[in-house]
């Protein structure tokens, strides 16, 4: 068998208005239109990511909450209905998702010997949570790769973005250390948000684009400060920033996706490409990936 | 008509779905049949409950499905099994709630949706307080941006609620006391509340509240938040909301049912009856509201 790798890491935010506003048939609400500019983002990524074909979708859920440890999807098998308990009017989604196991039970075991806490879920009534299923929808609609899921364990809210920084960072290298043992080819995604304040209120048509925008400029400019740091391929820097950039723009990436796949990937000073960057009810969403063998042509 | 009863309850699935596995946990459990029967004797039409485990971000959300039915697994808990459910909703109430609510200034919406994820505290609260559904329920979710303001006036909207419907309500704020969980998996046996200052904490406010000072706990609540309360949410609302609910003062009589640790959290089974005795009224730091007229743009994270 030979080295596992990982061929791709994502920024793969997971708003569930995307899927909402593609139409999907699986989801049962229906959309004129919304929020293009990320949705054509997204097919841009695919089309890269599809070039690369991988086996197996690796990817990090902050709305997996788990407050003891990290928790790693452990059924072969899920179908069920997801409904997003906070945009229940946009995502009633019925999905249909291998897991690959073996690989789940790998990043688990190198995590735990790693010293991080962890746990399998082997409950097959567990509803998979409505990140990852937006996050791997939008990168494979087709939903023909298996996956493995990642629980966030929510160390910046029991300790410090510093606490939570470390354990990504242990978690990220331990995927990475799994992966190359499985001999697959994985795509990871850090399935989150960047700023993170929502409106409270929704719109009578949440598609009406005339109402979408960042929520503040403060936020705004945090964003782009952050993406410059993704194009220039500054990835120490951009894990540097973290604690202020989490407290400042109240961002999604106190979950410690982005550390885990950055880590994941072995912060390397690469580009990410750019796809796309848009708010969704006010807060701001990049889809990025990370090429470290490259885009194919 | 009024508020009849009222209380707060762990919304942690222990002592639903493995009480014999400590004996803090079943105690908690024997908290929940006693208060039962006090809510049954009390005639309540409706049981309303605002659930902290239950976020939302658009305004509040009212549930408002007639017959919610599922088979429900804790995120965290898996292992614990699985708990199916049936419960039997107030959607008329739940439409009165959300009117009551727009006419305070409160962004508020009702959700009826085959397949909703009702949270874990809701579901534990209605199997151990109502588990044949003898009384019709409404959950209300906990707002992650809302601060005091906002959630009192969603509590009063409640009352009007009440008013207006001229019903008789149970209403309880499923929350932890302490809420710090551990980072480890731990043996059930070693079950504990997760530090010395947590417990005192608990401990006063249950004094508080076994006095039925449910208003001086309110008042208490932002100092509540920074000494025992993770943060994961702006602030520790329930006992603002619960107090709102049930009436901004304390003469209540209070009955601490159970106390104990799940987890490291302080949980605790409380029961508050309206009373003309009670502890009577200070002088409160906080201001009261009665309208909200929004967001204010004033971030907090
Ligand atoms: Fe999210």
């Amino acid at each position: 068998m030979s080295e596992g790798t990982i061929v791709a890491g994502a920024l793969a935010p997971h708003p569930p208005h995307l899927v909402y506003a593609e139409n999907p048939p699986q989801n049962e609400p229906v959309a004129e239109c919304g929020w293009e500019t990320l949705r054509w983002g997204y097919e841009r990524m695919r089309r890269d990511l599809d070039a690369l074909a991988y086996d197996v979708l690796v990817v990090f859920s902050p709305h997996w909450q788990t407050y003891i440890g990290t928790h790693f999807l452990g059924v072969p098998h899920f179908q069920n209905k997801s409904v997003d308990p906070i945009f229940p009017n946009l995502f009633r989604y019925d999905y249909t998702l291998d897991v690959d196991v073996p690989l789940a039970e790998a990043i688990c075991e190198e995590a735990r010997d790693a010293g991080l806490v962890t746990k399998m879920m082997r409950n097959p009534d567990f509803r998979v949570d409505y990140g990852t299923i937006v996050s791997c929808h939008m990168v494979r609609p087709r939903w023909d790769k298996p996956i493995v899921s990642i629980s966030s364990c929510r160390s910046h809210a029991y300790y410090s973005t510093e606490v939570m920084q470390e354990q990504a960072i242990a978690l990220g290298q331990a995927t990475a250390r799994a992966i190359e043992r499985s001999g697959k080819r994985a795509v990871l995604l850090a399935s989150c948000s960047l700023s993170h304040r929502h409106f409270v209120t929704e719109s009578e048509l949440p598609e009406d684009m005339s109402k979408e925008h960042i929520t503040n400029h403060n936020q705004y400019l945090w964003d782009m400060r952050i993406i410059q740091m993704i194009k220039e391929g500054r990835t120490k820097e951009l894990i540097d920033v973290q604690p202020e950039f989490i407290s400042q723009a109240i961002t999604e990436t106190d979950s410690g996706a982005l550390t885990w796949m950055l880590a994941a990937l072995g912060m390397p000073q690469l580009a990410g490409e750019v796809y796309a960057y848009g708010t969704v009810i006010g807060t701001g969403n990049a889809v990025v990936g990370w090429y470290p063998k490259g885009v194919p042509a | 008509m009024s508020v009849v009863i009222g209380g707060i309850v762990t919304g942690l699935p222990h002592p639903l779905l493995v009480p014999e596995q400590n004996p803090h946990w079943r105690r908690v459990r024997q908290g929940f049949e006693a208060f039962r029967e006090e809510i049954l004797a009390a005639k309540p039409d409706v049981l309303v409950i605002y659930s902290t485990m239950w976020p939302s971000v658009i305004g509040h959300q009212i549930q408002a499905d007639p017959e919610p039915e599922w088979v429900h697994v804790d995120e965290l808990f898996h292992d614990l099994g699985s708990i199916p459910y049936k419960f039997r909703i107030d959607a008329d109430f739940a439409h009165a709630w959300r009117e009551a609510a727009l006419e305070r200034g409160i962004h508020a919406r009702t959700v009826a949706y085959h397949g909703f994820p009702i949270d874990t505290g809701s579901v534990t609260a209605l199997k151990l307080l109502n588990p044949d559904n003898a009384i019709p329920a409404v959950i209300c979710s906990s707002n992650v941006y809302a601060d005091r303001a906002e959630t009192l006036v969603f509590a009063k909207s409640l009352r009007d609620a009440i008013e207006k419907t001229g019903k008789r309500a149970c209403v309880l704020a499923v929350m932890s006391l302490s809420n710090r969980l551990f980072t480890d998996f731990i043996d059930p046996a070693d079950d504990h509340i997760h530090s010395d200052k947590d417990e005192e904490w608990n401990q006063k406010l249950l004094q508080f509240l076994a006095e039925g000072r449910l208003e001086d706990t309110a008042q208490l609540s932002r100092q509540i938040q920074k000494q025992i309360r993770v943060k994961k949410v702006v602030n520790f609302k329930s006992l603002w909301w619960l107090s709102g609910a049930m009436g901004q003062h304390n003469r209540y009589e209070g009955k601490v049912h159970a106390y104990g640790p799940i987890m490291g959290t302080g949980a605790a089974v409380v029961r508050l009856t309206p009373s003309e005795d009670g502890i009577g009224d200070k002088e409160f730091d906080e201001d009261d509201v009665e309208v909200f007229r929004g967001d204010r743009d004033v971030l907090s994270d």
